[in-house]
């Protein structure tokens, strides 16, 4: 009987997993498809370009404020930290180095794409997931007007010319930060912060590496923002869900992207 | 009425964005792709180069002329073979002689030029004749106390 | 000769895997009348708008729309008929982020390359009409339920449609806004020259402005007449739907098993 009872249990166990790993599979496919939609309909995005300069402004301008603040506290706390350990070896002077290559390689991208997950890209979930609730989109539809061309692909195209601004706004003010503390609170010489720092962040190799990884988190985080929204289900619960799915997933989807990207670009140089 | 304030935030948004992306292009880094479009390689051979990297500076008293734009391992005579840019502005005499340095003690090691006294100088693709290797840490100490014990053997 | 009848439904059937929720469909609508589907709550009416509107397609049969079969259009076919369709949305579905006067001239912009001057003259046109003139720089948020719809009703007629399709128009509002609300449907089908089909359950409302009803219940059409004839109609099914009464053909319990046997009533505790 117990054994029955055990094997009932692997049983459903077995049979639960395959099927979510089956829907995983089903959403990742139907997201994919509804990725390569969007870009076939982005015609509208840029013949009507006042559209998409509509949606930059709720997805680039309105995330302006966190993004520059948190960027100044990391910077901030990356040179009280820096200095701390830098201290130990007597290299307080490569402290510019350390602020300015965590930001601009890592922290710039990777928190200002989550920051942006989690500002705009709720947002744009929310907004789309309320359009689909409310017939928005079924009227829109039923006026002869393609919802994907007059409102997902604009807010699509905004959210990619943004996320690399953004990381750039964030990684600078960060440096800012750094030197706040840095040279004007610990007193480190000025001449030396920004010199060791020029001397060591290359443009080629480090700056436009990092916009590069901004350009794919901005195309990764819009794109399943505007999936998740999409395809929520059209009730106040599927909205609330999928807002909430839309943070989590393009977290991990960042996080994730990020390991792969500095694998393929900082492989092997010294 | 209430676009064009929209198109005003936007442009701004836009503006400090791209300002952002020229701090980090020319105050944060350096950009080798301007460097490297005017300038001049020269070619040194060491014996042992040490922790030398690609993009590493080349110094004159101090002052960074150049930087060390390719390393590569002859096979043939089993010596590295480290390929120099040099600003063009800097022109050398052909008998000056290439070291590699560390800055400080734990630093990271870079290129120093010793000028020499010729009246031709160095052109593209010529070569440094007399280089210094790197100083090794544990050949150093191996011999300092080799030199120890040399010291003590007579007594 | 144009054909008298602006749509004509054939032996349609239709459902969504093996659930089936329409079934045998015969319908017809003809130009300049108002045709009423009614039916309790959940049995595929606005499936049924939808299936006209083509954002579904039949299993079997066909849907015709001025002499077009509806599931044979390509997606340009099924635009050029759209844009002579309006369609008003269960709760208005107006854009949340547009005044009512964009609303009302999304159509016109969309689809014309009429001046900006043209379009305010059709807009406030359309407005007027609906009576709300004077609301025309309110958000949809400050609209009551009411005024939405006849906003919504307003964008619907924008492009001086052939057909309006109307999805519970009367759900929701209180009895002044009802009753203008029906007036409204009455009114513009004759002044304008359209065809309406209404969906709704509200029998009395309905019965006062529509030439001809169709009954639905579980899928297939149970009766139909003009409202005279519904009136005097001996069916039981439309006798309860008229006369509002809570226990006959649609029966009050959900189906169940025998109350006595839910209770244990008289048998042993397992």
């Amino acid at each position: 009987m117990i054994c029955d009872w055990g094997g009932s249990v692997l049983k459903q166990a077995i049979t639960n997993l395959g099927s979510r790993t089956l829907d995983a599979l089903w959403t990742v496919g139907l997201a994919m498809r509804f990725f390569v939609t969007v870009l076939l309909h982005s015609g509208m995005a840029f013949r009507r370009f006042g559209l998409t300069i509509r949606e930059l402004y709720f997805t680039g301008v309105l995330s302006l404020i966190v993004i520059l603040v948190s960027g100044l506290f990391v910077g901030m706390v990356l040179g009280l930290q820096g200095y701390e350990t830098l201290q130990t070896y007597g290299a307080e002077e490569s402290l510019g180095i350390v602020v300015a290559l965590s930001l601009v390689r890592e922290l710039g991208p990777v928190v200002a794409a989550l920051l942006f997950a989690s500002r705009a890209g709720s947002a744009i979930t929310a907004e789309i997931g309320l359009m689909k609730a409310t017939e928005q989109l079924s009227a829109m539809e039923m006026m002869a007007v393609d919802p994907l061309a007059r409102v997902v692909a604009p807010r699509f195209w905004a959210g990619v010319i943004s996320m690399p601004l953004l990381a750039a706004l964030f990684s600078a003010m960060g440096v800012f930060g750094g030197y706040l503390v840095g040279v004007q609170l610990i007193g480190i010489d000025e001449g030396a912060f920004w010199s060791q720092m020029q001397n060591a962040v290359d443009f080629e190799r480090d700056v436009l590496n990092g916009v590069i990884k901004s350009v794919v988190f901005g195309i990764a985080v819009t794109a399943i923002a505007l999936f998740e929204g999409y395809d929520a289900p059209p009730t106040a619960e599927g909205v609330a869900g999928a807002t909430t799915r839309t943070v989590v997933t393009s977290s991990l989807v960042v996080l994730a992207l990020d390991f792969v990207l500095t694998a393929f670009m900082f492989r092997g140089i010294g | 009425m209430n676009k064009t304030k929209l198109d005003l935030w936007v442009g701004l948004f836009v503006a400090a964005g791209i300002v952002a992306l020229l701090f980090l292009a020319l105050k944060v880094g350096s950009t080798s792709a301007l460097n490297s479009a005017e300038g001049y390689e020269v070619i040194a051979r060491f014996e042992n180069i040490g922790g030398l990297k690609p993009r590493a500076p080349v110094k004159v008293a101090g002052v960074v002329v150049g930087r060390v734009a390719d390393i590569q391992f002859d096979d043939d005579n089993y010596e590295a073979v480290v390929t120099l840019r040099l600003d063009k502005r800097y022109a050398f005499p052909k008998d000056s002689s290439a070291a590699i340095l560390t800055s400080g003690l734990l630093g990271e090691q870079y290129v120093g030029l010793e000028a020499g006294g010729d009246s031709v100088k160095l052109k593209e693709k010529d070569r440094i004749l007399i280089t210094q290797d790197a100083v090794v840490l544990e050949n150093l100490i191996g011999r300092f106390l080799y030199d120890k014990a040399q010291e003590g053997a007579p007594q | 000769m144009q054909n008298d009848n602006l749509i004509e439904i054939e032996q349609l059937a239709f459902g969504y895997g093996t659930r089936s929720i329409l079934k045998n469909i015969n319908l017809t609508a003809k130009r300049g009348q108002v045709v009423a589907i009614m039916g309790s709550s959940g049995c595929g009416k606005t499936t049924l708008l939808r299936l006209i509107g083509g954002q579904l397609k039949a299993n079997q049969g066909v849907v015709r729309v001025a002499d077009e079969s509806v599931g044979d259009l390509d997606r340009d076919g099924l635009c050029r008929l759209r844009r002579k369709m309006g369609m008003l949305f269960q709760f208005g579905a107006l854009f949340t982020d547009m005044t009512v006067f964009d609303n009302v001239a999304f159509q016109l912009r969309e689809h014309t390359d009429l001046p900006e001057d043209a379009i305010r003259d059709l807009v406030l046109m359309k407005l007027h009409a609906v009576g709300l003139r004077g609301a025309a720089q309110l958000m949809p948020a400050e609209l009551s339920g009411g005024m939405a719809r006849r906003v919504a009703l307003a964008r619907a007629i924008a492009l001086d449609p052939m057909l309006v399709l109307y999805d519970e128009p009367f759900a929701g509002l209180d009895p002044i806004s009802l009753g203008v609300t029906g007036n409204l449907i009455r009114r513009l089908t004759d002044t304008l020259g359209l065809t309406s089909v209404v969906v709704t359950h509200d029998i009395h409302e309905s019965l006062k402005i529509v030439d001809y009803i169709y009954f639905i219940s579980e899928g297939v059409i149970v009766a139909e007449g003009t409202a005279d004839e519904i009136r005097a109609s001996g069916l039981p099914f439309v006798h309860q739907f008229v006369h509002g009464e809570a226990d006959g053909p649609v029966p009050f319990h959900y189906p169940a098993p025998p109350y006595a046997d839910d209770l244990r009533l008289g048998g042993q505790r397992a």
